[in-house]
């Protein structure tokens, strides 16, 4: 690490204790891609890209270490070069989506239905708490059950517990081969089949079914995909259009989420039928599903609850009341508590989560 | 003014020697049908230690309750009375964090094992903590799923313990730990609030508490409830064998099966010693004139896995492996596997006792790990036979000695916790999926700095303000941690090597 660098982070450490003795707010921010999510926080940002550049990789050990400013775009290129992927397809949301961004959002893309989520890849962090206190948790290495796993407790935090500095992530090989298959079906059908299709062994990475269509991924092995589109039928969709369709969906820049109206994200388990709160597009074999409504956050968040899920205002509608599910006592409790274990003074990103921390 | 370490919670030992142990008793009695409170010493026995036997402490008393709002009215009286509740499942953990307290209440959730629901079309599974790992498995299995992590006590130990430690197996390269493979966690807080730990969608509002609880050793809450992913069974797994002439040449030869864009279902590594020691015992047909062996499991759909078994074959011939078998049918796959999976009762066999370590390195300093390990068997003069989860760079030095001996524990720690620094030293971590618990408390000291383990006891009070749940495990003490310091000298000589130590 240069010295230039060294400043940076005592530049920031030198911040964040002088505005928790003052009682001031910050708002860790890298290329304000995601300054749509959460609830609105007026505090001024804390620019991370001045700390930027991937710190170590090795392919061979399928980690990547990264400082958390670098562009999400300069990782994927460091990564896909070498033959690997972040597997769990992050939206970036705008050109200047940074990693630390990325991580603190814990937003994952179409292929986490098969991948797993973003947090699944955290292995480690460097961070700075709300005292400037700079602390290292988890590390390089798949397996490491050493200490509690506040990596992953950071993963999605939304900036609220404290600033992230570097972030190690499990990359993984890219799918030798991949498929797109598209089927016509009701909805009531396609959450059938895609769960159906769950239970056997079959290489599917991605789906999305909208307006009567559903569309699947395959990704793997040359051999596993052909044999499964033998299997599963349907209309081969041509390489290059596959591509934009599962690019337009990873950055909701596809027609559905072009409405003016509130967007909000309902996740519920795979197996909640199709719910009559309007036309929804719906991913991650019926986990995420996308609603565009003008319709009450009570009337959404009552239907998602009674199918064991959650409701997120994802983009628009009024960014200062509830945006997440509100929680109950006392995991409110709990998190009102670990807001005060790493970040006393309130400095990092306050109310951005609930109003509550 | 930075806040003083002394102001957090739990950072110094603490003291519950005051607590009533009739009044306890009668308290429990209360709660519980007399049966399910033992207090007799003969009755607390079974209870005295855990898989690492090396540790041993009678409980002041132990409670089998059966439903949640018993363990909620156990725990509220424990919080009440101020009395340490340590958790415990079957007992096969392998780092002591079921350990009794000698103060405390050992709660058994060995009657929690009930299968509430296993939902072949959302492929999750509702179960007590108490239900057996591989129990799940055989539950789902009409259904053509199964649940990934196969810890290798998986016959006898409990998800809810698996839940506690993030348990690994022989197969997280490719289908992740306990973490990656549950949707939902419901438990009891220290002050008996019932706490639900992400849902059963794919994920919860809020902080990721899922992940902080999962591998929290039973220092955050006590689990009454789990919801666990189910996968489909793979239509075909078969497993190659391959012989190498050097250790660094095997380690070198797992970096390139990854770096030809492989994620096996299996990556597992012995070295000579290892392969000896099991074949005696179970005749695997394994190489034995070969310094290390490697087996490679690939799994999934015929054409995937032959498509795999070709690639995997061809980059281990370019890596130098001497010999290269292919498992024809699924007897001899699981032939080359017994031998693996007997590795620990091998060495109980060769050895009066065994010490397992448990540390994970970067793959790339395998080699390096190796000889250093053989350099430690001349300086304890004890022996160590290796096996690796090589994928994930999980180690599992098997160190083998006579308790009976004078000195030899004493030398087998000392051995351990050398293996341990040097994991940390070379990028590394201290335990991959057994747990620190009360074995691997020092070398938090060398994983941690101060500034982190005060943070975890930071987290540790948000749950648990006082202290209760499991004291002395996972996170060493301030003072620990400074008298472990002094008592280290460079080298890893201890000064006076002949005084016991307690």
């Amino acid at each position: 690490m240069g010295r230039g660098m060294d400043k940076v982070i005592a530049n920031w450490a030198d911040q964040v204790r002088a505005a928790a003795a003052d009682g001031r707010a910050l708002l860790p921010r890298g290329g304000g891609t995601k300054d749509f999510l959460g609830r609105q926080c007026a505090a001024p940002p804390l620019d991370t890209r001045a700390w930027r550049g991937v710190v170590s990789y090795e392919p061979t050990e399928l980690v990547v270490t990264v400082r958390a400013g670098t562009p999400l775009a300069e990782l994927e290129a460091v990564v896909a070069d070498a033959g690997q992927t972040l597997a769990f397809e992050p939206p970036h949301f705008g050109a200047d989506a940074t990693v630390g961004g990325a991580v603190a959002a814990g937003l994952s893309g179409p292929r986490r239905l098969a991948a797993g989520p973003l947090r699944d890849y955290v292995l480690g962090v460097r961070m700075m708490d709300g005292r400037g206190q700079i602390l290292r948790f988890g590390g390089e290495v798949m397996k490491n059950v050493a200490g509690y796993d506040l990596p992953r407790l950071l993963t999605g935090s939304l900036g609220t517990l404290g600033l992230i500095l570097d972030v190690s992530l499990k990359v993984l090989p890219r799918p030798v081969a991949e498929a797109t298959l598209r089927f016509e079906m009701s909805e009531a059908d396609g959450l059938a089949r895609v769960n159906a299709w769950g239970g056997q062994a079959l290489p599917i990475s991605a789906t999305a079914w909208e307006g009567g269509v559903l569309h699947l991924r395959l990704s793997g092995a040359a051999a596993a995909v052909s044999s499964a589109c033998q299997r599963l039928g349907g209309e081969r969709v041509e390489d290059g259009e596959a591509a934009t369709l599962w690019a337009a969906l990873r950055e909701q820049t596809a027609p559905y989420f072009q409405q003016d109206k509130p967007l909000w994200r309902l996740a519920l388990p795979t197996t909640a039928p199709a719910l009559a709160l309007g036309p929804q597009l719906v991913e991650w074999g019926g986990g995420q599903r996308w609603l565009v409504s003008d319709a009450s956050a009570e009337a959404i968040r009552g239907a998602v609850a009674a199918q064991g899920g959650h409701a997120t205002l994802f983009r628009g509608g009024d960014r200062a009341g509830a945006v997440f599910t509100p929680l109950a006592p006392a995991l409110l409790g709990l998190h009102q508590r670990l807001k005060q274990a790493f970040d006393p003074a309130g400095v990092f990103s306050p109310g951005r989560m609930y109003p509550e921390f | 003014m930075m806040e003083t370490a002394e102001a957090v919670p739990g950072t110094a030992e603490r003291d519950f020697g005051g607590v009533d142990g009739a009044a306890l008793v009668a308290g429990l009695q209360a709660i519980l049908p007399a049966a399910s409170v033992l207090f007799d010493p003969e009755d607390l026995r079974p209870y005295e230690c855990d898989g690492l036997a090396a540790y041993r402490q009678l409980p002041r008393v132990v409670v089998l309750p059966e439903s949640e709002p018993q363990v909620v009215a156990i725990l509220r009286l424990c919080r009440r009375m101020g009395v340490p509740v340590v958790a415990r499942g079957a007992g096969t953990g392998l780092s002591g964090g079921a350990l009794p307290h000698p103060q405390g209440v050992l709660l058994s959730l060995a009657r929690f094992k009930r299968i509430l629901k296993v939902d072949p079309l959302s492929r999750t599974a509702v179960v007590q903590p108490g239900v057996r790992n591989a129990a799940i498995s055989e539950a789902a299995a009409p259904h053509g799923l199964y649940y990934a992590p196969d810890p290798s006590s998986q016959i006898a130990c409990t998800i809810g313990g698996n839940v506690a430690e993030n348990s690994g197996g022989v197969h997280c390269l490719k289908y992740g730990l306990t973490v990656h493979n549950l949707l939902r966690v419901r438990g009891v807080s220290i002050d008996g609030e019932v706490v639900e730990f992400g849902s059963e969608a794919l994920d919860a509002p809020g902080y990721d508490l899922l992940a902080l609880v999962t591998g929290s050793e039973g220092m955050l809450a006590v689990v009454t409830e789990v919801t666990v992913r189910l996968v489909p069974k793979p239509q075909l797994a078969r497993c190659v064998m391959a012989s190498f002439d050097d250790v660094v040449q095997a380690g070198e030869a797992v970096a390139a099966v990854i770096a030809a864009g492989i994620i096996p279902a299996g990556l597992e590594m012995m070295d000579q010693p290892a392969t000896a020691a099991v074949e005696e015992f179970v005749h695997a047909g394994y190489d034995l004139s070969a310094a290390a062996i490697l087996l490679c499991e690939s799994d999934g759909t015929p054409e995937e896995v032959a498509e795999e078994i070709a690639r995997v074959r061809a980059v281990l011939e370019q890596a130098g492996a001497r010999d290269i078998r292919v498992s024809r049918d699924e007897a001899e796959r699981l032939k080359f596997w017994a031998g693996r999976k007997a590795a620990f009762p091998a060495a109980g066999r060769i050895s009066a006792d065994y010490y397992c370590m448990d540390g994970t390195i970067p793959r790339k300093r395998l080699g390096e790990m190796l000889q250093a390990i053989q350099a430690m068997e001349r300086k304890y003069g004890l022996r160590c036979i290796n096996v690796f989860h090589a994928g994930d760079g999980n180690l599992h030095p098997l160190i083998l000695f006579d308790a009976n001996v004078p000195g030899e524990l004493h030398r087998a720690e000392e051995f351990g916790a050398e293996i341990l620094e040097l994991s940390v030293a070379l990028g590394g971590t201290i335990t991959g999926e057994h747990g620190v618990g009360v074995e691997k408390i020092n070398q938090m000291c060398s994983q941690f700095g101060e500034a982190e383990r005060v943070m975890f006891f930071r987290v540790k009070a948000a749950f648990d303000p006082e202290g209760l749940l499991n004291p002395g495990k996972a996170i060493p003490t301030l003072h620990r941690c400074a008298e472990y310091g002094r008592m280290r000298v460079s080298g890893g000589q201890m000064p006076h090597p002949d005084l016991p130590r307690f």
